[in-house]
């Protein structure tokens, strides 16, 4: 289970979590929904320690993140970047198996290379793409990369950072798909930002809404279509009118 | 009002003077770290092997070009002074020791922080732009000993290998230079250059190499690893990167020669 409980974070002038608090049963799949700059990619920078929060604290099973052997909490952790966030001199299997090639959960190049190449047929891509690079593949095809990089240490926490973006509605629906695949079949405990809705209905069992840095709402995914927040709502039906502000 | 009037000005001074003292501070602690990690596991041998191929072995073509020329119009330089007192036959030894102890190092070195310290800042300026240093921290490395300690380790020792290369192409650029041009004797230009030219002129050039190669590469990494979002951020750490090895080959140049020169 991740809690943050009363999560400050600032830049500069710049107060962008203003007291985050929320919970992440294990096992569960949350969506963290707002606009444009309300703190969602910082929230999950602060969880994995990119980002060290002004005050609050944030745990996971209990444990406070910032206390303890960081390279073993983060052996517990995937993550999937909004751009997929390869590395452009390493060939696909490379990344597939980065985690797997170095550090405490090192294992042999063959092994790393068959655990990767499983991966990418799992999230969809062929044996042929593993030694190819980065820069040869189309945009799904790097965030599938990305999402196999992810879960390739079959980690207990994946984390999505807009899965979506600059996707088609075909290749968003394919990726959505996966991940919701991916989720229910590792048990991992699953935490997604996002803006769009597709997303949040295909993969959320949970959804919590993040506005000026704190949590506005959360509940259940059929919750959310039937609750009568107006920052939720306003939100969800994309409408111009309400209380959250067109133009930030 | 009036203390306004008079702390304004005095505010405008300090602010510029403060930002530089906490930026002098930052890379600093930058450089610790950097030398702190050299010594302790991990190590990324497979990187090393990749900067030593990039920083050193492909900075030869334009080291030992840039020696070249430089060997050739020393050698010119030189007859042309030394003719006004009739000392001509000091134009080997002069071109040796000139570009062994000052040229050879400090061409080679900026030479080097055009080449390298511009493609580590926008390569790691890059990667963080698009998140692929946040990356390496969630696959549990650390970008520190990941991409800086390979590169800076890697131009400290392949620096002085290009210096010492610079410095006998930039002899040669002499001799043919001397030989064709200047009617020297072939036999006796080489004689004069092996008989004036020791064994420290060499060193501290190269020696002066290894510094400079970690200056060029410790800058590339620094201001990459700051760099500010976007195109214009990636573009003003390449600058910064270029800026700040130039400027500290030339000032530690300075302190080397100093150094030596006390010795």
């Amino acid at each position: 289970m991740i809690r943050l409980d009363n999560v400050h974070k600032a830049f500069g002038d710049k107060r962008v979590l203003r007291g985050v608090t929320l919970t992440v049963p294990k096992g569960e799949s949350m969506v963290i929904i707002g606009g444009s700059g309300t703190g969602k990619s910082v929230t999950l920078k602060c969880i994995l320690g990119l980002a060290k929060p002004d005050s609050g604290t944030i745990t996971l099973d209990g444990v406070n993140v910032e206390e303890g052997d960081h390279d073993a909490f983060l052996a517990r952790f995937g993550m999937l970047f909004q751009g997929a966030a390869l590395f452009d001199s390493l060939t696909v299997w490379q990344n597939v198996a980065f985690r797997l090639l170095r550090g405490r959960l090192k294992r042999s190049k063959e092994e790393a290379r068959d655990i990767a190449i499983e991966k990418l047929r799992r999230v969809g891509l062929t044996p042929e793409t593993a030694d190819l690079f980065p820069a040869e593949l189309s945009g799904g095809m790097q965030k599938r990369v990305g999402l196999a990089r992810a879960i390739a240490a079959d980690p207990e926490v994946i984390f999505f950072d807009e899965p979506t973006t600059g996707l088609d509605p075909i290749m968003a629906g394919v990726i959505n798909d996966l991940i919701r695949e991916i989720v229910v079949e590792m048990g991992a405990t699953a935490m997604t930002i996002t803006h769009d809705m597709t997303s949040v209905r295909a993969i959320a069992d949970d959804v919590a809404m993040l506005h000026d840095g704190v949590i506005k709402w959360s509940g259940t995914v059929a919750e959310m279509d039937s609750c009568d927040d107006p920052f939720v709502q306003q939100f969800i039906h994309g409408s111009a009118e309400g209380p959250i502000e067109a133009v930030r | 009002m009036s203390t306004a009037i008079l702390t304004r000005p005095l505010a405008a001074i300090g602010r510029p003077v403060l930002a530089g003292l906490a930026s002098v501070g930052r890379m600093a602690l930058f450089t610790i770290t950097v030398i702190s990690h050299i010594f302790r596991p991990p190590w990324y041998p497979r990187e090393f092997a990749h900067a030593v191929m990039t920083i050193g072995w492909y900075s030869l073509p334009v080291v030992g070009l840039t020696a070249l020329f430089t060997g050739g119009a020393l050698a010119l330089q030189i007859y042309d002074g030394s003719s006004r007192f009739s000392a001509e036959a000091a134009v080997p030894s002069i071109v040796a020791i000139g570009m062994a102890r000052e040229l050879g190092p400090v061409l080679g070195g900026l030479m080097v922080a055009a080449r390298v310290a511009s493609s580590i800042a926008a390569e790691i300026g890059t990667m963080k732009v698009t998140e692929q240093i946040d990356a390496l921290v969630t696959l549990s490395t650390n970008p520190i000993k990941y991409l800086a300690v390979p590169r800076v380790l890697a131009a400290t020792l392949t620096v002085p290998v290009l210096v010492a290369v610079g410095d006998a192409i930039g002899i040669m650029g002499g001799w043919i230079v001397g030989v064709n041009r200047l009617d020297f004797n072939s036999a006796a230009y080489l004689k004069n250059t092996i008989d004036f030219l020791e064994v420290a002129d060499v060193a501290s050039g190269v020696a002066k190499g290894a510094v400079f190669g970690f200056l060029v590469a410790l800058m590339g990494c620094y201001y990459g690893m700051t760099s500010g979002r976007g195109a214009q951020g990636v573009g003003r750490a390449t600058k910064l990167a270029v800026v700040a090895a130039s400027v500290l080959i030339l000032g530690s140049n300075y302190l080397l020669t100093e150094l030596f020169f006390s010795a």
